[in-house]
């Protein structure tokens, strides 16, 4: 099952390579991981996608709650987070019927064109993991040339309907 | 307040937190700090190899219960350091080690000497810092002996580059320290703990076992209390030694690998089993789906990630494990009445341990020549009185240790279990030594371990800190070649030991007493002598080669599988 992890940590240096090496050490798995500072500078907050059964999850937080450097953890189950991730996509079509089409998609997903070149065209999209893989079983067709994601980041939501 | 350069916060930080003993060597990145020592109190101890200063420290520790502490310098020195990390780490020993760095405009340039340390040891430390300004060391230092010594003990290690031990400001005394992200729990959740002895005195046939957290949070004690109050058999684990008088009659020994055929057998059938501060290592649980399949598992331990790491707890309890003991004695001196007839209930339960302990005791048949465990048993005969601390090699010398000598004590009993560090023996015993000048300090070792740190066979005669290394030489790699013979049709391929230095000349050679033993009945008499001389001795004792340790649990089968003979 895929877990995403929330994790404030002190924005200092090692504290990435600290969380990777718990991961490899371990042998759990990181599908993805993003990290930025907050509104605080001292602190840092990463997004992190896992897999593993309750088990292997409860050793994953309560790991990254041994660590010094770490301040918080948050298991966020689907119902209570709000994530995203955002994927930019390059393209090699030449204007015509092609093109047309690409952007017609582009659109249907919410996408944004970030640069339009004579044979090239850069878009982004962004919106729930879901969302994205839908996106690109859709645009595959389309020689994407080159690609760059994000991972997710989440938060917990306020207040949920359950 | 006036200036002092960064070398010199550090030893007055250092004096600050009572840190009285040093192991270290010297080099080039921390050369300043060995320039200011001499101004301080505390004593250092110049060892002959990084990897001895770090279990010197760890052997000190273990033994006082105060943070160990080692200084060495950068790039190789640091990087010696590392498996004495680990085993430290391994064994949640409290330790502060020291390292030296290149100046910090030069780290990342592969500067001679340079090692990322920090990098290195990252996954071996409790936590590590590096410190980039010298304004930072105080306050660095204090939270590294806080995170060493508090919730689970372990080691950390701070690493130094040159200019921030040479560079100057001001020091002051750091207010208390906290950090946001480290406050280890220590009280037991009452609910939990009231649970847990609801369910204990129901138990028909209930164990306790018990690990090394129940000495390092010097609890034995009260344990041994609440064991006897509820007439409850005690198992320890190879780390827990001491931590119940093994002279009692409810103590179980040792369980795992090469546990008692009675505690294997009685955590197998037990219908209740309390962990105080183990952790369900697999040499101890061997098969885990038949390890205690029974019973109600409690587990109390102070650090959240040992529950339900390995097995499901029924009743988890995390905190420490002296405050839940106190809590758990209250409540049953509360309900004096269920606990005498909890108490009176177990009589069935010990007698069927006692027909499991007069089935097949440890044992082992002395002819002509000399066995292990002879002499193993010799040495806790001559030294019943004298309140000694005995450490170990890794290998059969360990485990006949672990087996053969009736441990009393907590605080006694040196040995790396987690890690299984050959050569950890000699310095942790003088480590202790140094922590105990009067004590009687044994290193009871193999011909092959003893030979990866037998360089500090200088350091205790520098100091003249009389260690008694005992050498239960079998011309082999033991505990291997028993693997090979009983697993691999007897191939002994690269087990044999028969290049090995003659250990008694060694011994003079390095200044101290050497003393031999070939023969049964010059045993005794070897080692009164050797524990009655003033000096560090090494003892050659020459015991049967192929001499097997039992019982043994083949790795991986259930623990009520034991190889008996």
């Amino acid at each position: 099952m895929k877990h995403v992890i929330s994790v404030l940590v002190e924005n200092e240096f090692g504290v990435l390579s600290r969380i990777a090496s718990l991961f490899s050490g371990r042998g759990f798995n990181i599908e993805s991981l993003t990290v930025a500072e907050t509104e605080d500078k001292t602190i840092s907050s990463m997004t992190i996608v896992t897999r593993g059964d309750d088990n292997i999850i409860e050793q994953i937080t309560k790991q990254l709650n041994k660590l010094i450097n770490v301040i918080k953890v948050v298991e966020l189950t689907e119902s209570v987070q709000m994530a995203r991730e955002m994927v930019l996509l390059k393209f090699a079509v030449n204007s015509g019927p092609k093109r047309l089409e690409l952007l017609r998609l582009v659109e249907v997903y919410h996408g944004r064109v970030l640069e339009l070149g004579a044979r090239s065209l850069i878009v982004e999209l962004t919106g729930e993991r879901a969302k994205i893989e839908a996106a690109l079983d859709v645009l595959a067709p389309f020689a994407i040339k080159d690609m760059s994601r994000t991972g997710m980041v989440a938060l917990a939501r306020d207040s949920h309907k359950n | 307040m006036k200036e002092i350069s960064g070398a010199q916060i550090l030893l007055e930080v250092l004096q600050e937190q009572g840190v009285e003993v040093i192991f270290g060597y010297p080099g080039g990145a921390v050369i300043n700090l060995y320039d200011h020592l001499p101004e301080y109190s505390c004593r250092h101890f110049l060892v002959r190899h990084e990897q001895a200063a770090v279990h010197a420290a760890d052997g000190y520790a273990r033994a006082t219960g105060k943070t160990g502490v080692a200084l060495v310098t950068s790039g190789p020195g640091a990087t010696n350091t590392v498996t004495g990390l680990a085993t430290a780490s391994m064994d949640s020993i409290p330790m502060v080690v020291f390292t030296g760095q290149v100046p910090t405009p030069l780290i990342g340039n592969d500067a001679f000497q340079e090692a990322d340390i920090v990098g290195i040891t990252r996954p071996c430390t409790k936590h590590n810092f590096l410190v980039k300004r010298v304004e930072d060391l105080e306050r660095i230092i204090n939270e590294a002996f806080h995170i060493a010594g508090s919730g689970r003990p372990g080691p950390v290690l701070v690493d130094l580059p040159k200019d921030v031990i040479a560079g100057k400001c001001r020091k002051r005394k750091v207010a208390k320290t906290s950090l946001k992200g480290y406050n280890p729990n220590y009280t037991g959740h009452p609910g939990q703990i009231q649970r847990a002895v609801k369910v204990i005195l129901k138990a028909r046939k209930p164990v306790f076992y018990v690990g090394g957290g129940v000495v390092l949070a010097d609890a034995a004690a009260k344990l041994t209390a609440l064991a006897r109050a509820l007439k409850i058999p005690v198992t320890t684990t190879l780390m827990g030694l001491g931590a119940f008088p093994e002279d009692d009659q409810l103590s179980l020994g040792m369980l795992g690998m090469h546990g008692t055929y009675r505690a294997n057998m009685a955590v197998t059938e037990s219908d209740v089993l309390v962990a105080f501060g183990a952790r369900f290592d697999d040499r101890v649980t061997g098969r885990i789906d038949t390890f205690a399949a029974d019973a109600k598992i409690i587990h109390v331990d102070i650090d959240p990630t040992s529950i339900s790491k390995n097995v499901d707890v029924d009743i988890p309890i995390v905190g420490d494990v002296g405050d839940v003991l106190d809590k758990m004695l209250e409540l049953i001196e509360g309900s004096a009445r269920e606990t005498e007839t909890a108490a009176g209930g177990h009589d069935e339960w010990l007698s069927e341990v006692e027909h499991w302990r007069n089935l097949h005791k440890l044992s082992y048949e002395q002819n002509e020549i000399i066995k292990p465990q002879f002499v193993v048993e010799k040495i806790g005969e001559l030294t019943q009185d004298d309140n000694p601390i005995v450490s170990t090699e890794v290998g059969q010398n360990q485990m006949w240790a672990a087996q053969f000598f009736t441990f009393t004590k907590p605080r006694s009993w040196l040995t790396s279990g987690g890690l299984g560090t050959m050569g950890y023996g000699l310095p942790a015993a003088m480590g202790a030594q140094v922590a105990f000048p009067e004590r009687l300090v044994i290193d009871i070792a193999g011909d092959g371990s003893i030979q990866m740190n037998s360089q500090e066979l200088a350091t205790v005669v520098q100091y003249n800190l009389p260690v008694k290394v005992i050498i239960l030489n079998n011309g082999y790699l033991g505990m291997v070649r028993q693997w090979q013979e009983l697993f691999f049709n007897k191939h002994y391929s690269s087990t044999t030991m028969n290049h090995a230095p003659d250990f008694v000349k060694l011994a003079e050679a390095y200044g101290a007493l050497g003393l031999r033993a070939t023969k049964p009945d010059e045993v005794e008499p070897v080692l009164k002598q050797a524990f009655t001389h003033p000096g560090p001795v090494v003892v050659d004792i020459v015991v049967a080669a192929e001499e097997n340790v039992y019982p043994m649990v083949p790795a991986g089968e259930a623990i009520s599988n034991m190889l008996l003979v």
